[in-house]
């Protein structure tokens, strides 16, 4: 990962004169034009806005009346979160043309905090998948850059990509359904904070499950991150899943250490089916916070371990075919020629362009919703759901944090994904789809290295621990540094 | 509880459902990819959920109502600038009753 001051450092330089933001907003701008020719982590890069953006900035400073939490600093968006006027497409070809007549509420609030918004990154379609190799037709494959023969992880591929690559002061927002931030960072070997669900709000962001949608954050750092989450995070009266509980200054907070921080290793995701090298390189960075005062326990997620997979994408699917049903080339977005019926023109629409993914998502969503089998499945999915949250509750008594490796392999190599079926494919998701499912809080953090690409630890607090999982964050950034 | 017999038949009709239409090629290997998964998702049978209430949301939220205040609203020629296809201040779509 290449190295780039921190926010406050930047900032710093904005308020001392050395910079401008303007000039800074030139230079990851260009940057970025550059180094998409090769590594594509950007769908649209929205350097007219930017600089206009920069411009009023300046203005500002020099009128002494800067102020915001991300002022002057440079944010991408993942392209399934609605900005004002700029191409959002959630790496979609029935999408394209689109320019949102409005801002998802993260971005208003990331705007109104002085950032600057610079442009959307590259993802899987509506976020299937997990390799960010499912992108739409027309789009392309965000490369790692660690390895450019391997992916970025997925589905907020482009978001860590560019986190990792830019030698420029950056920040992320991105989205997880089933594990779209944690994996990505930790295949590239940065930050990626995932939200308890409703911390804030999906006004604005074209939903893929909306009981599973959450927008997080994406950083090189703990405290970057921990200052765009507070930034975004709060009640929104447009969501009305959004939780009312007061937001933390969590980057102030950050340093203050949890005194006799208990951590729960979970036995199942250090046993079969992840990669012996990845779950070493975890247990190495876990041991080293024993020695800052940190106490290890084995616990157990059978349950979680077992069912996680079936039972969130069952409900993954289900409600993604409900939500792309919206998707007609009809009020906006792709369309054809006004021809035929209404069912053979919404048809022509969807079949032409919808990827093989989404296509396949929405027929076995609609599959297990139908009359008659929606009990089966479901249904029943969303009973297993409420099992899944109890063992983890039960976990958390013996634990405030809980931690796992948060892929079970290292970033793989293109040629590889390919070989993989769609099942092989999901049963990689194996330990970030748990905490997804029952809507907790989990971060990545890079814990070291196999060979020369990343391993990422997974961290997974209670409902509404934020301030606490982002310390306990903290606390392994520095020992792994 | 009934569960689905998956067929060529069967994926075909929940295609014309969904508004897609496959290609035979498609037909056949969804059938075996969706094969393999739905033996996965029988494997939830196994669970004992007769005490369990079903989790619609992960964290329960209820009685959400915000103050009922007029509010910005786009103007019916920005909804339109979005759309292809439009005619005299409406969205303009494909035909409901064919001659």
């Amino acid at each position: 990962m290449k190295k780039a001051l921190s926010i406050l450092e930047l900032q710093e330089k904005f308020t001392s004169g050395e910079l401008s933001v303007e000039e800074n907003t030139q230079k990851i701008i260009s940057e970025a034009k550059n180094s998409n020719k090769e590594f594509h982590h950007f769908n649209e890069i929205s350097w007219e806005k930017a600089l206009q953006k920069s411009k009023e900035l300046d203005k500002q400073l020099k009128a002494r009346k800067a102020s915001g939490k991300l002022f002057g600093i440079p944010v991408s968006v993942k392209d399934c979160l609605c900005v004002k006027g700029v191409e959002s497409t959630a790496g979609s070809a029935i999408l394209k043309t689109y320019k949102p007549l409005f801002n998802a509420t993260a971005v208003e609030r990331a705007e109104r905090e002085g950032a600057i918004i610079i442009g959307k990154t590259s993802q899987d379609e509506f976020g299937f998948g997990t390799f960010s190799t499912n992108v739409g037709k027309g789009f392309q494959i965000p490369l790692n850059p660690y390895d450019k023969k391997r992916s970025c992880g997925g589905s907020s591929g482009g978001s860590a990509g560019f986190a990792a690559l830019t030698e420029n002061t950056h920040a992320g927002i991105a989205e997880s359904t089933g594990g779209s931030i944690a994996c990505p960072a930790s295949f590239c070997g940065v930050f990626g904070f995932t939200p308890t669900y409703g911390r804030v709000s999906r006004y604005g962001l074209m939903d893929y499950a909306s009981s599973l949608d959450k927008i997080g954050s994406m950083a090189k750092n703990t405290q970057d991150a921990a200052l765009m989450l507070e930034s975004i995070a709060g009640i929104d009266e447009k969501d009305s899943t959004s939780l009312p509980n007061p937001v933390e200054e969590y980057s102030k907070l950050l340093e203050k250490q949890p005194k006799e921080l208990k951590i729960g290793i979970i036995k199942e995701f250090f046993s079969e089916g992840i990669d012996k090298k990845v779950s070493e390189t975890v247990w190495k960075a876990l041991k080293r916070l024993e020695s800052e005062g940190a106490k290890l326990e084995e616990i157990s997620l059978p349950l979680n371990a077992k069912y996680g997979i079936p039972a969130y994408y069952l409900v993954a699917m289900t409600e993604s075919s409900t939500n792309l049903a919206k998707y007609c080339g009809l009020r906006y977005g792709n369309a054809l020629n006004l021809e035929g019926s209404f069912d053979e023109y919404f048809t022509k629409v969807r079949t032409e362009f919808f990827g093989e993914e989404a296509k396949r998502r929405i027929i076995l969503g609609t599959f297990a919703r139908m009359s008659g089998f929606r009990d089966a499945y479901y249904l029943k999915a969303m009973k297993v759901r409420t099992l899944l949250i109890q063992e983890f509750q039960q976990a958390f008594k013996k634990a405030e944090i809980l931690a796992s490796p948060t892929m079970p392999i290292i970033a793989p190599e293109f040629s590889k994904i390919e070989k993989l079926s769609p099942l092989q494919n999901y049963a990689m998701d194996l330990c970030t789809v748990p905490a997804n499912l029952a809507g907790l809080p989990h971060a990545s953090i890079n814990a070291g290295f196999e060979g020369k690409m990343p391993v990422g630890l997974m961290l997974t607090g209670n409902y509404l621990q934020e301030l606490q999982l982002l310390q306990a964050s903290r606390m392994i950034e520095k020992a792994v540094q | 509880m009934p569960k689905l017999k998956l067929d060529e038949e069967l994926i075909l009709k929940v295609a014309k459902n969904s508004r897609l239409k496959l290609s035979e090629s498609e037909v056949k290997k969804f059938l075996s990819q969706m094969k393999e998964i739905l033996e996965v998702f029988d494997r939830l049978d196994e669970v004992d959920v007769s005490k369990a209430k079903p989790s619609f949301q992960p964290l329960p939220v209820k009685n959400v109502f915000r103050k009922d205040n007029a509010g910005e609203c786009i103007s019916q020629e920005e909804a339109l600038s979005l759309a292809k296809h439009s005619k005299n201040g409406y969205f303009k779509g494909p035909k409901v009753v064919l001659e």
